[in-house]
């Protein structure tokens, strides 16, 4: 497992290949990258700030437990804070396994925890002024699913 | 005990960490001493199902007791991904 909080660009391409490497029984890897999209207004920044005491060990559980559900090689998880602007890539998902279904169901239940349980906060600033993003009733029932 | 607050909890309130003396035994009986303190407490709480706890890292939920807790953290629900 490679979890890593950190506030530089990362490459995801150059992620992907590198996570591919030394993985002799791994037939399949699925990666989600997410990125900053912009808004009504033109996005001028995201801030996102997050629980630096918490963050690694939050995400590092989700991924344990996305082990124990599924058949994995290894998982990565990348996820950035601080300033960022339209375009950026904010995080990275990618999930190593024997064969496909295994992979996209982690990657899935992945994205699903990252976004409601991991403790980040994100913050748009437009021309009409800065606020914070809401979370989604969509995003906590998506939880469901998994239970 | 020390108390975090974080995004828009942690703007209401005006700073990202304080070190209190309490005897709550409770979440709740935490955020009720908090509230009575201040305006700007009463008003990061004012709706407490919009906010997040956690304990000593963990979240957790306002019913939960503190003994023997060290750090509790306020923040709204979690937009990572």
């Amino acid at each position: 497992m490679i979890v890593r909080v950190q506030e530089n660009l990362f490459d995801a391409g150059a992620e992907l290949n590198s996570f591919a490497k030394n993985q002799p029984s791994v037939g399949a890897i699925v990666t989600f990258t997410g990125l900053v999209r912009d808004v009504a207004g033109g996005l001028q920044g995201m801030e996102i700030e997050h629980y630096p005491g918490m963050t690694a060990k939050a995400i590092e559980a989700i991924a344990a437990d996305a082990q124990n559900r599924w058949s994995l090689a290894d998982v990565l998880v990348i996820h950035r804070y601080g300033t960022l602007h339209a375009t950026d890539p904010i995080m990275m998902v990618a999930t190593a396994s024997k064969h496909r279904a295994d992979a996209f169901a982690a990657a899935d239940f992945l994205m699903d925890y990252l976004k409601s349980r991991a403790p980040f906060w994100k913050k748009e600033t437009t021309g009409d002024g800065a606020s914070w993003v809401a979370a989604k009733d969509d995003d906590e029932e998506a939880l469901n699913r998994w239970s | 005990m020390d108390i975090m607050y974080f995004a828009w909890v942690r703007e209401r309130i005006g700073l990202p960490k304080e070190t209190v003396e309490t005897q709550a035994a409770t979440v709740s009986d935490l955020v009720a001493e908090l509230v009575a303190r201040e305006d700007r407490y009463a008003a990061a709480f004012a709706d407490i199902t919009a906010l997040r706890v956690a304990l000593d890292q963990e979240l957790s939920d306002f019913d939960a007791p503190l003994a023997g807790v060290r750090e509790v953290a306020f923040f709204p629900p979690m937009t990572g991904g």
